[in-house]
């Protein structure tokens, strides 16, 4: 039965049903004063393509950031751009950055950026420019200014003087709570070059920055953590609406400091944290010390994601894209003057946000 | 999680009645649950009777020819076996055809959501849609079956008996409840599997299908999404998985036909129709219903109950045996091995690295799952083959 008469039918209804169409992943618009400026864009982060030997590469990875370029493409509407977060490769060589590379190729959206600690460590984050071009940069959108920063920086000692060879240099930052590693920043140059950028900013104008690591100080131990997040959080401070959007912890996060709002994007990997059950095979997950419910260990795919995010008057409402899951919304709440997870928690049960260290 | 569904069912208004299944017996059989009967549509004698009547009656059809039984025959463990796709009423001398593979109504009492795409909530309500729907049984509206309830003096009798209403108080929701009422009968346990592991017969199993439930429960993975639990097995999670069948072969058709289907907004009894009407549209699965893309190219993870005398398989009836199921699992989800992957994958399909001969046993494990009842009708193993 797929003769013409059929799809006739189907396609006329297409036109019909024009008038009260429907969205995919129940988003709901948010009332804002000025609907011309709305826009929306798509998130994907933490896809750590890592390879085996060969032609083989971890297929579970593969898989994550396959089916998140693969739903990308069918989102009604079309995002007007696509950002990627950060941590395309697991230990940064040229091997997996061009497998990456070439899987966000299918992409049918312009696409920017950002550095993770996985794509650096190994050369410094060379041959990630060969391909992807700068490491920290800006740009305007329909009102919005929009700035990238690479922020897995750390300490010039550490990343030229203390390691015999690239290779163990990306393996020690790679590694969680290690006494070897060393916190991330921004960095002064490049403080000086945001600094620059913003000061022809009007303060007005809504701003969103993105990052690799959090702005904000949450666990340092794993590098949730940017250690001149204050300064960087100082440069924002002049203006009205400032949003930080940053990978690197693979699970759902929102603050409120001061006027800027901070959220977290889902890996297309793996889940922080997992559960010791999901290892009953040989795998290739970077030892965890911190074990965690994942909610179903079958899933692969699940506790991971990718977002779709309205930017309504310069303020973002994510949606979040969960397989296996029931998708969730963060959305900043002009009355309240911060992010709410709209659907996920009750009032009482939330935690407040924090505005101070 | 069965405690969870309980609690489910029951904020949707229905009650677990032990022993409820009037007709069959007075306890579930071994290996399942109490059947959930809805606290609207009570189980007596009458109604059942009038339900097996009506599942029966040909006359709800455009041609005089197809009923419920046509493509769910009790005497091939209620399905059309071994038709790939159900066949409806005849036109031009042809009998038409939907896009997918009949379901058996046996256990489809425990379903949480019936059709392979779960666009019905209920047994009731899913009996509403087989006689509108143009491939199937090609009534234009439900008016004929009403105009035959209303007048039929069988009918008439019966359902002043079981509904104590005649004429125009008679609606599809009296037909439905009945054909609902019938259905949640069929119910089917008692396998060598369910005296095996729930009735403590150890000799109930061969050592093949001992070596496949191993199999099953650890390195085959079949069972996170074909339950199986500590007092019963339903062999479902209820849930909707795309397993790389039917999706794998509109794979470069998908970025388009979502985006068409989503921008047409079909809703409702339409999408009954254009899910069986066209195949392309079949293959999107569960996204034909939700719109939400963890539904591409899935479908409901159906019962392994009686698994071995309802082939062919699969939403679609493309897998021929049962070894032909284990196999393409056995991929990854994909066919032919390396064949290319769809996009849309569910997470917990991959590779399994089963041997031939565990790819036997898991077969010869399936066969264990059959009722006595339809113990004696033909098999589709796919062992002999080999």
């Amino acid at each position: 039965m797929t003769d013409s008469a059929s799809r006739r039918d189907f396609l006329k209804g297409a036109g019909a049903a024009a008038a009260a169409s429907t969205l995919p992943l129940s988003m709901v618009k948010l009332a804002f004063a000025d609907p011309a400026q709305d826009f929306t864009f798509a998130y994907i982060s933490d896809s750590h393509i890592q390879h085996i030997k060969g032609n083989e590469f971890v297929r579970n990875w593969d898989r994550g950031l396959i089916r998140a370029v693969a739903e990308t493409n069918l989102l009604r509407p079309k995002p007007d751009f696509v950002m990627f977060g950060g941590d395309l490769a697991q230990l940064g060589t040229k091997a997996e950055l061009d497998h990456g590379a070439e899987m966000l190729s299918k992409l049918n959206y312009e696409t920017h950026m950002v550095m993770g600690e996985h794509d650096y460590y190994l050369d410094l984050g060379e041959y990630w420019s060969r391909l992807f071009g700068d490491q920290h940069y800006s740009f305007d959108h329909k009102g919005v200014h929009f700035v990238v920063l690479n922020s897995i920086l750390t300490f010039d000692e550490w990343t030229h003087e203390r390691w015999p060879t690239p290779e163990q240099r990306m393996l020690e930052m790679a590694a969680l709570d290690n006494p070897n590693g060393s916190p991330f920043m921004v960095g002064e140059k490049q403080r000086e070059w945001l600094r620059q950028d913003l000061e022809k900013v009007d303060k007005k104008t809504p701003l969103v920055v993105f990052s690799h690591s959090p702005i904000q100080k949450i666990y340092k131990g794993w590098n949730f953590w940017t250690d001149d997040a204050e300064e960087v959080q100082a440069l924002l401070k002049p203006f009205d609406k400032a949003t930080v959007i940053y990978g690197h912890v693979h699970q759902i996060q929102y603050n409120q400091i001061g006027n800027i709002a901070f959220h977290a994007v889902m890996a297309t990997a793996w889940p922080w944290p997992y559960p010791e059950s999901y290892a009953q095979a040989e795998q290739h997950m970077p030892v965890l010390t911190v074990p965690m419910n994942r909610a179903d260990p079958f899933f692969e795919r699940d506790a991971t994601g990718w977002q779709f995010i309205d930017v309504a008057t310069g303020r973002v409402a994510m949606d979040y894209n969960l397989y296996n899951n029931t998708n969730r919304r963060v959305a900043f709440d002009a009355t309240k003057g911060h992010p709410v997870d709209t659907a996920y928690q009750a009032e009482a049960d939330r935690i407040p946000p924090q505005d101070h260290y | 999680m069965n405690g969870f569904r309980i609690a489910l069912l029951l904020t949707a208004g229905l009650t677990l009645a032990a022993g409820a299944m009037a007709g069959d017996a007075d306890a579930p059989p071994l290996g399942l649950p109490p059947v959930p009967i809805p606290e609207a549509n009570p189980q007596t004698p009458e109604k059942i009777a009038l339900g097996d009547k009506l599942f029966d009656d040909k006359r709800f059809s455009s041609t005089g020819e197809v009923a419920c039984a046509t493509c769910h025959d009790p005497k091939k463990a209620f399905t059309d076996s071994p038709l790939q796709v159900s066949e409806g009423i005849e036109k031009d001398g042809k009998k038409l055809t939907g896009t997918r593979n009949a379901p058996t109504v046996v256990n489809a009492a425990y379903m949480t959501t019936q059709f392979w795409d779960g666009r019905s909530p209920s047994l009731e309500d899913q009996a509403l849609h087989p006689p509108v729907n143009p491939v199937e049984m090609g009534l234009p509206s439900h008016e004929p079956i009403l105009e035959i309830v209303r007048t039929d003096p069988e009918y008439v009798e019966a359902f002043k008996a079981v509904f104590g209403k005649t004429g125009d108080q008679i609606t599809m929701d009296e037909v439905t409840k009945a054909i609902g009422a019938f259905e949640r009968t069929k119910v089917s346990g008692d396998s060598p599997f369910d005296r095996y592991f729930y009735g403590g017969e150890k000799d109930a199993l061969t050592d093949a299908q001992r070596r496949g439930f191993d199999l099953y429960v650890n390195k085959g993975r079949c069972v996170s999404c074909h339950v199986i639990e500590q007092t019963q097995a339903i062999f479902t999670d209820g849930r909707f998985h795309n397993v790389g069948v039917g999706i794998n072969d509109i794979q470069d058709e998908i970025p388009t036909l979502a985006g068409e289907y989503i921008d047409a907004g079909i809703t409702g009894e339409d999408v009954d129709i254009e899910v069986l009407g066209d195949k392309r549209s079949s293959e999107l699965g569960r996204f034909a219903v939700t719109t939400s893309f963890d539904g591409l190219g899935a479908f409901k993870t159906p019962t392994l109950r009686n698994v071995a005398v309802t082939a062919p398989y699969m939403h679609d009836g493309s897998k021929k045996t049962l070894r032909d199921v284990v196999v393409h699992y056995n991929n990854g989800g994909v066919t032919n091995e390396g064949d290319p992957v769809n996009d849309f994958l569910s997470g917990g399909i991959r590779p399994l690295d089963l041997t031939e001969d565990e790819i036997d046993d898991l077969v010869a494990f399936m066969d264990a799952l059959t009722s006595p009842e339809f113990a004696g009708l033909p098999k589709s193993l796919g062992l002999e083959e080999k």
